[in-house]
């Protein structure tokens, strides 16, 4: 604080404290609401309108008897305070990679715009710094998984969100993007956003004058740079908190190196404390799809070691009886327009949606949401629908395939029937499609919610039947996979038939000798299939091949012909899970099928299990990756044979330790805990060697000596060497399944690989109901991976055949009887055989079989069919509001 | 995917091709859709089994429709795509869009003096 000095005082009447600034008075009021310690002054109390602030409140120790715990605690990132060189905590414009999601976000310190720090100026040339904590040996030796992904997905989405060109930078040491469909993502960020990646380790970063940072860094080359950025984002890492490891510690579950919960990829959710287990990061860091999937599969264990008590604590939900909404009833439709953070109102004017919103006809009540989706406006949602007597929502938000289901639960807890609800879609079809186009998607919401009113105003309250399931699960596919989603729920008490095309169960794990980690796949592939064809609750067929599929979730009939003599077989069941897997690919390039010694990953693996006497004489070996994967045929990135490489290199030096093992690769990437076994090859003698895709090595042979030339990225010249063996980490592709896919009438991606519902928040359900997808045949993966998806997917499944008071959708074929001819076009067109002629002489269609897809209504001839919530006028009321 | 394409279109969901009826497409002309395209599921993969195949063969007789009072046949068109396929979807909008701006305003829009830019519908 500013004074005087004393002296001063002589001549006057002054006071020496010369008070705060308003600018230090802030600061000191945010030191005293920061210190930590509640000073109770009660102020919060008097605030809080909801009036949940109690200071009476004691800690109290409750006792909960339960049958099984799920440890999920998650992460938290590392702090860069450690890292002096990057000046983090001095330096404004230096911030972590959640710090600038923070800053990209609606919600966040900026109000979404995108900003530094230090002067609030909007940043032109921002840099990303990989493997902040991670992959160093001075803090975390693994690699976070996520970070790379995270970065681009970073890059990309600040480069939309600037209104002027703004020029990115990720500097890396390997660009890690190795799960289902990343590396295309990857490939766009570069082609098409124009994301500059920069393959080099940056050591400090140094402080301009204006704010602004600078990057030294060398080249692969080992050229200098320095290089100018407004904003450096450090790719901070995961690591266990300090809370999390008490909390292993007093469940007393062991945990590994890294002090993450220790786990075996055949028990991949399974703690050392039996019935406890575990998901999420605090396995090992993963993405949000893993962690979802490892969800499930933790569910998926307890579901199985708890079967037989389901439903025995189970409270249900009282949702009130609906109200009776009367066809002359006037419609008082209630708009909420949702921000979606800045996904939403960051491209459309949502106030100028909004108060258009209100002069619609039948409007009763608008209001804009920063998300409609939140847990908070759901209870206000139900609060207003109850208050303004509305009878009719629409939600102006994103999709109704993700979202449609919450807010009709909200309609349910507000007393309305949930087919009284209707979505414009002003996210998905309009501000993610039209980001550089304001006015345009802002005239284009109008119009959307102004379709959606129009439609709102006529829906009908529908009743639904129960739905009758049948308690039997049907599993497509006896790999690892398939075994263990069979055995889980088998487990859980359910009825299950595992089906193999091939004569033996086991499928790609039987060509498998050993995990990274050094366990027996085949010991463990045998008990597994010992268990299964031992269970009492499942039934194995092998050489059998699915021709025939029908019915819906629930209700599914499967035709297959089973074994040698091809005997056709029908199977009844009420949910389908699919584990069809994957094969590896047979190289076409490198001289493979030409010579002996050029094989693949899993033909060196097999030769080391027979003949490693032989192979313990070669001198050396050179491996070369991605054969047959990101390449133009096959752009992904086949995940697995990165840490096969390792593996294999360190069985090699095993068997021979002078032996030379050359790893010739474009990327290492040895995610997770597999950069454990990465550095140990490095420690060992393995050489890694960079190639560029635009110049691969070259595989040639002299008189049966093969030899590889290959450039050297520090010589930064050819390099040939002869050698005894060339392994090709040939890539994994997706089965045979166009059958399948068409019989079962499931989507399946350019490689071959399924579709899942939602590649985050739904990895193992296809979108079509009681069909499940894992292992292999979703995406490449190890083997522990297609355990921890198998257990997902018997857990969902298992979820849907326990949950017995389902019902039917409301969305059938209704028909006119006094206007039908029965002319018969009705039963005649529907692909399910529901419409008959009844004894009155006119079409009857049953509600419990109908499917709901519209076809008899739009081919009827007299329009006397109509499809509930989908009936003619709504949307022809959809139609002529357009214009 | 975020793919961008042209903001003239406005989408209307219906629970499968097969509920798209003569009668809907016929609308969106009468009331001023410069062009229409539906958009449904790969042949052999309909989820109901056959609605798309229906749809194909109303969509023809329409485009007949068209061709004879004189909107033109060409303005309304059907894809097959699979979910997997945005990329194609972005695609389609960006083709059909530059097509129907090739051809002009609907002529019932011009007679009806509804002038509007143009507007594309797609029907799912």
């Amino acid at each position: 604080m500013a004074a005087l000095p004393p002296e001063h005082t002589c001549a006057c009447f002054d006071e020496i404290a010369q008070g705060y600034t308003e600018d230090q008075a802030r600061r000191e009021a945010a030191r005293c609401l920061n210190c930590g310690v509640c000073s109770e002054c009660m102020q919060c109390v008097a605030a809080c309108q909801a009036g949940a602030i109690d200071h009476t409140m004691q800690a109290e120790t409750k006792e909960v008897r339960v049958g099984a715990v799920i440890l999920s605690p998650g992460f938290q990132t590392f702090s860069p305070v450690k890292c002096e060189t990057y000046h983090y905590s001095s330096l404004p414009n230096v911030v972590t990679s959640l710090e600038f999601e923070r800053i990209l976000s609606a919600s966040g310190p900026f109000g979404g715009h995108l900003v530094r720090p230090s002067d609030h100026a909007e940043p032109k040339k921002i840099a990303w710094l990989q493997c902040v904590g991670s992959r160093d040996v001075k803090y975390h030796t693994y690699c976070s998984s996520v970070c790379c992904m995270y970065a681009i997905k970073e890059a990309v989405i600040a480069k939309e969100h600037a209104p002027y060109p703004l020029e990115t930078a990720i500097f890396f040491m390997d660009m890690r993007t190795f799960g289902k469909d990343f590396e295309l993502y990857y490939n766009r960020a570069k082609d098409e956003h124009g994301v500059r990646f920069v393959r080099s380790r940056i050591h400090s970063i140094d402080p301009l004058p204006g704010d602004n940072l600078q990057i030294r860094y060398a080249d692969e080359s080992g050229v200098e740079h320095r290089e100018d950025f407004d904003l450096v984002v450090l790719s901070v890492g995961m690591e266990v908190s300090q809370g999390a490891r008490e909390l292993n510690a007093t469940l007393g579950v062991d945990t590994n190196g890294h002090d993450f919960v220790a786990t075996s990829p055949f028990a991949p959710v399974s703690g050392s404390r039996e019935g406890v287990y575990v998901c999420g990061a605090m396995q090992g860091p993963k993405d949000i799809p893993e962690s979802v999937m490892q969800a499930s599969a933790a569910a998926g264990a307890v579901s199985a070691s708890l079967g037989d008590v389901r439903w025995t604590e189970t409270k249900t939900r009282q949702a009130p009886t609906p109200k009776d909404i009367k066809p002359e009833d006037a419609p008082r439709i209630g708009v909420f327009v949702c921000n979606c953070g800045i996904n939403i109102g960051g491209i459309i004017d949502v106030p100028e949606l909004s108060a258009y919103a209100k002069s619609l006809p039948n409007v009763a009540y608008v209001e804009d949401n920063l998300f409609t989706c939140s847990q908070d406006t759901q209870v206000n949602m139900t609060r207003i629908i109850e208050e303004q007597n509305l009878n009719r929502v629409v939600v102006a938000a994103c999709t109704p395939i993700t979202h449609e289901p919450l807010f009709r639960e909200t309609l349910i807890d507000a007393g309305l029937n949930k087919y009284l609800f209707e979505m414009a879609n002003i996210r998905n079809q309009d501000s993610w499609v039209h980001m550089k186009e304001h006015d345009k998607a802002t005239d284009k919401a109008k119009d959307l919610v102004r379709m959606a009113v129009a439609r709102a105003s006529l829906l009908k309250p529908l009743k639904e039947k129960p739905l009758t399931i049948n308690q039997r699960a049907l599993v497509i596919g006896g790999g690892i996979a398939g075994l263990n989603a069979a055995l889980n729920l088998g487990d859980q008490g359910f009825e299950t038939i595992l089906l193999e095309k091939e004569p033996q169960l086991g499928g790609m794990g039987r060509r498998v000798h050993q995990t990274i980690e050094g366990l027996d796949v085949q010991v463990y592939l045998d008990k597994l299939v010992e268990r299964v064809k031992g269970h009492a609750k499942i039934q194995v067929l092998t050489s059998a091949l699915v021709v025939g599929f029908s019915g819906y979730k629930g209700n599914f009939t499967t035709e297959v012909l089973v074994g040698p003599g091809m005997y056709e077989r029908k199977i009844d069941h009420g949910v389908t899970v699919v584990a069809t897997g994957a094969h590896e690919y047979r190289p076409k390039e490198y001289l493979y099928g030409e010579h002996e010694r050029v094989m693949t990953q899993l033909e060196l693996g097999n030769y080391l299990h027979g003949w490693s006497s032989a192979a313990a004489r070669w001198n050396r070996v050179v491996m070369v990756q991605c054969v047959g994967s990101r390449n133009e045929e096959n752009p992904n990135c086949s995940r697995i044979c990165c840490q096969g490489a390792v593996k294999y290199a360190l069985q090699l030096k095993d068997l021979n330790p002078d032996m030379d093992v050359v790893i010739l690769y474009r990327d290492m990437r040895t995610y997770g805990f597999l950069e454990d076994y990465y550095r140990e090859a490095r420690d060992q003698g393995v050489l890694f060697s960079r190639f560029d895709p635009e110049h691969p090595p070259q595989v040639t042979e002299d008189n049966r000596q093969l030899s590889v030339t290959f450039v050297d990225h520090v010589l930064g010249r050819p390099v040939t060497m002869d050698v005894d063996a060339v392994v090709l980490s040939a890539g994994a592709r997706a089965n045979d399944t166009e059958e399948l896919a068409s019989l079962l009438k499931i989507p399946r991606n350019a490689g071959g690989f399924f579709i899942e519902a939602h590649a985050k928040l739904r990895p193992v359900d296809f979108a079509s109901e009681g069909i499940f997808l894992c292992g292999m045949a979703h995406s490449p993966k190890l083997i522990g991976e297609s355990i921890a998806q198998a257990m997902a997917a018997a857990a969902r499944a298992g979820a849907f055949l326990a949950d017995v008071n389902q019902t039917i959708s409301g969305v059938t074929a209704h028909v006119d009887p006094d206007r039908c001819a029965a002319c018969l076009v009705c039963v005649r067109t529907c692909p399910f055989g529901v419409p008959q002629i009844n004894r009155d002489n006119v079409s009857e269609i049953n509600e419990a079989l109908c499917q709901g897809c519209g076809t008899c209504a739009s081919e009827c001839p007299a329009k006397v069919i109509q499809v509930a919530h989908f009936e003619d006028d709504q949307i022809s009321a959809k139609i002529k509001t357009l214009y | 995917m975020r793919l961008q394409y042209p903001p003239n279109v406005r989408i209307i969901e219906v629970p499968c091709t097969g509920k798209v009826d003569v009668m809907h497409l016929l609308m969106a002309f009468e009331y001023g859709a410069d062009g229409v395209i539906v958009v449904g599921c790969m042949e052999g993969d309909c989820h109901y089994s056959a609605g798309n195949l229906y749809a194909r063969k109303r969509v023809n007789r329409v485009k007949e429709i068209l061709d004879k009072v004189g909107v033109g046949g060409e303005r309304l068109a059907m894809y097959n795509l699979s979910s997997g396929m945005g990329g194609r979807f972005a695609e389609i909008v960006r083709e059909i869009t530059e097509k129907v701006m090739e051809l002009g305003p609907s002529p019932i829009r011009v007679a009806t003096g509804k002038a509007t830019g143009p507007i594309a519908e797609v029907t799912t």
